[in-house]
């Protein structure tokens, strides 16, 4: 699931992700605008999806992210893999992998390097 | 404008230099590539000659100020009066953006140019849970009219316009304008700046949407017609491209997009009987910078002529102001790098050359630290500073259109004038600009274009240096960026309470009351009584809030 949170209407990028993921076979639910963390969990347990990818180019990162965790962490998502993009500073990406991001993929990020980072953080996932 | 005969023996000469010069060196040296496009796709030739405008009449290129104003909307272009340079600032609460803009000012910037925060733009009170974490942060809070008055306070609004960046609730922010310089004894006719306003590219491109499409085309009527008949110096619209480019668009997209968008309004407003030529001098535009220099000159020059010929052609305007397309323009965002950020200047300076040659009215550089926050006052200067660079070392100011004639611009412009033209009956075709939007055709050419331009820069057939070409590793903490107060949000919080507590609440209720009355009839023009609320101190989250029980909220259908 592709996600944005906040009032933030930067889609772009979420929409190419989006497209690139669903071209590389992978089956991709994109929520669309200006979601709260509640709407947007909940429609990822709904969904039973493997990763989360949230975008967030407003910097209320480190508002929002923690409010996602807390709330899949509520849910019992907890095989649920959260990746972050979107423009976020370099010293920000430890605060949010420490937070429980899987990954934080920056801007500039080649669609199929996304692609294969996604790839590569399900198949390192425990079983479930 | 050429003698055909003259034109017969260009081609000729055309033949035999083909067959004879570039053959025998193409053997020697082949070209890099296959075949050489424009960032729009447009092909392009090896040269240019008089053969490639041999149909094109002087007059469609004409002289600058006069119909259709190709070359520029007035006659002596930057000798007369340079572009206004309108650096665009905004954080924190009223009292901070007004130190950055006493800083641009202070620092030579001829305009100023306001960008709100995010709960501000989507009409929230900063103490609404959806403005959580976002208070202050992309832009300034505004809340009250109390929060205008500190915006600009100590700067006087009959000598430097201001520009506002703001959409689904521009009308109230036009309404706290009107009571700031009521309240300071301005006379309004000499109140000159722009709102932007231009909701239908919201639904396309930017994604800043509170209302459903008829009930938000009819808050820019409203503020179109009053300020016709109250601010005559003032632009109450900027029609804009720059945000459907940075969503992906291709420059022959965005200038039609938002020509599509433009005809919307203009029907809209002739619709309530107000004559054309008593609204359209002041009807502004906003397009973007790119980074293919040559197509994006012709890209001015093109929409120029398209809204010269539309204004006439379709609409019947007889002033000329109605018809001379005037226009902001902001170098582009989205081609700035987080890698080798240095870089960033350069690229700006080039797009801003680009918008210089083209004629712009108004330019925003944009600061080399756009990929990782918003921008710092040392990226500001340096922006501003490239624009004064260009004003007054390169001389590129001294003449009028100075690339107009040249084959290749000509041809170009000639182009991009035909792509968008057959886009426009396409809209038509699809029943106008509402309908399309409504089913989604924008928002899908510019998925599919975002789509293609990002496949591109994977591949390495569209170069990005820094990042797909020449990389070096990455030099953690070489910037010292813009950082956030986090007790703004509090701070502003408390000012939007203070205001609450001073007003009068019977007043205000009566107002709400008498708006959402209003609401319910469309003929009616909502400009006055939003100047009372905001006069009373109502809140913009209160208004909307009130307007939402009334129209709703539109609801989008995501296209990717």
């Amino acid at each position: 699931m592709i996600a944005k949170v906040g009032l933030d209407g930067h889609d772009r990028g979420a929409k190419v992700v989006a497209r690139s993921l669903r071209d590389a076979g992978m089956d991709v639910v994109y929520t669309g605008l200006h979601r709260t963390p509640e709407e947007v969990v909940a429609a990822a347990v709904q969904e039973d999806v493997d990763v989360l990818g949230v975008s967030l180019l407003s910097g209320a990162h480190l508002t929002l992210i923690p409010r996602v965790v807390e709330l899949m962490r509520e849910a019992h998502a907890g095989d649920m893999l959260l990746v972050v993009g979107g423009v976020i500073p370099d010293e920000d990406v430890p605060v949010l992998t420490a937070m429980g991001a899987a990954d934080v993929i920056l801007q500039d990020t080649p669609p199929e390097a996304v692609a294969r980072r996604v790839r590569e953080l399900v198949a390192a996932r425990q079983p479930r | 404008m050429f003698d055909p005969d003259a034109i017969e023996r260009i081609r000729m000469m055309r033949r035999d230099w083909e067959a004879n010069e570039l053959s025998q060196f193409l053997l020697r040296q082949p070209e890099s590539r296959s075949e050489y496009r424009t960032a729009s796709g447009l092909p392009v030739e090896r040269v240019y000659t008089p053969a490639d405008i041999a149909d094109t009449r002087f007059e469609e290129i004409g002289l600058p100020g006069g119909y259709p104003f190709t070359r520029g909307p007035y006659p002596t272009m930057y000798r007369g009066r340079l572009w206004t340079m309108r650096q665009i600032a905004g954080y924190g609460t009223g009292s901070d953006t007004n130190k950055r803009f006493r800083y641009l000012i202070g620092a030579g910037q001829t305009g100023l140019s306001v960008d709100f925060d995010m709960p501000t733009l989507m009409g929230y009170d900063s103490d609404d849970p959806k403005a959580l974490g976002e208070v202050g942060r992309e832009g300034v809070a505004v809340d009250t009219l109390d929060d205008v008055e500190a915006l600009f306070e100590g700067i006087d609004l009959e000598r430097i316009s201001v520009s506002m960046t703001i959409n689904p609730t521009a009308w109230i922010l036009l309404a706290m304008y009107v009571a700031l310089g009521e309240a300071r004894g301005n006379d309004p006719n000499r109140l000159s700046g722009t709102c932007q306003t231009d909701i239908l590219k919201e639904y396309v491109a930017q994604k800043e949407w509170i209302f459903p499409i008829r009930p938000s085309l009819r808050l820019v009527r409203d503020m179109i017609v009053y300020s016709a008949e109250h601010m005559a110096r003032y632009n109450p619209i900027n029609i804009s491209g720059y945000h459907i480019s940075e969503a992906g668009a291709t420059s022959v997209q965005e200038v039609a997009f938002t020509m599509a968008n433009a005809i919307a309004y203009v029907e809209e407003v002739t619709r309530a009987g107000v004559p054309v030529d008593r609204f359209a001098p002041r009807l502004a535009f906003y397009f973007i910078a790119q980074a293919d220099f040559f197509e994006e000159v012709a890209k001015f020059r093109a929409a120029r002529r398209t809204w010269a010929k539309l204004m006439k052609e379709r609409f019947g305007a007889t002033k000329a102001e109605s018809m001379r397309l005037r226009f902001h323009c902001q170098t582009a965002a989205a081609t700035l790098t987080k890698a080798q950020p240095m870089n960033n200047i350069v690229r700006t300076a080039l797009q801003a050359l680009s918008a210089v040659l083209g004629g712009a009215q108004s330019l925003h550089t944009n600061g080399l630290d756009e990929a990782y926050a918003i921008p710092s006052e040392l990226a500001m200067k340096i922006a501003l500073r490239t624009q004064q660079i260009l004003a007054d070392e390169t001389r590129v100011t001294s003449v009028a259109d100075p690339l107009g004639g040249s084959y290749y611009v000509e041809a170009l412009t000639n182009r991009i004038e035909a792509e968008v033209a057959a886009i426009l009956r396409k809209v038509d075709a699809l029943g106008g600009t509402v309908k399309a939007i409504e089913e989604g055709y924008f928002q899908r050419e510019i998925a599919d274009s975002a789509y293609e331009q990002a496949r591109r820069r994977a591949s390495g057939a569209e170069p990005v240096i820094g990042v797909n070409k020449f990389v070096e590793p990455p030099q953690p903490g070489a910037l010292e960026i813009h950082r956030v107060d986090p007790a703004v949000e509090a701070r502003q919080i408390a000012r939007l309470r203070a205001a609450r507590a001073a007003r009068d609440p019977a007043r205000v209720a009566a107002l709400l009351d008498r708006l959402a009355r209003e609401a319910a009839d469309p003929a009616v023009n909502l400009m006055p009584v939003t100047i009372e609320l905001v006069k009373a101190r109502a809140s913009m989250g209160e208004i909307v809030a009130r307007l939402r029980e009334v129209w709703g909220q539109y609801v989008e259908t995501p296209v990717f």
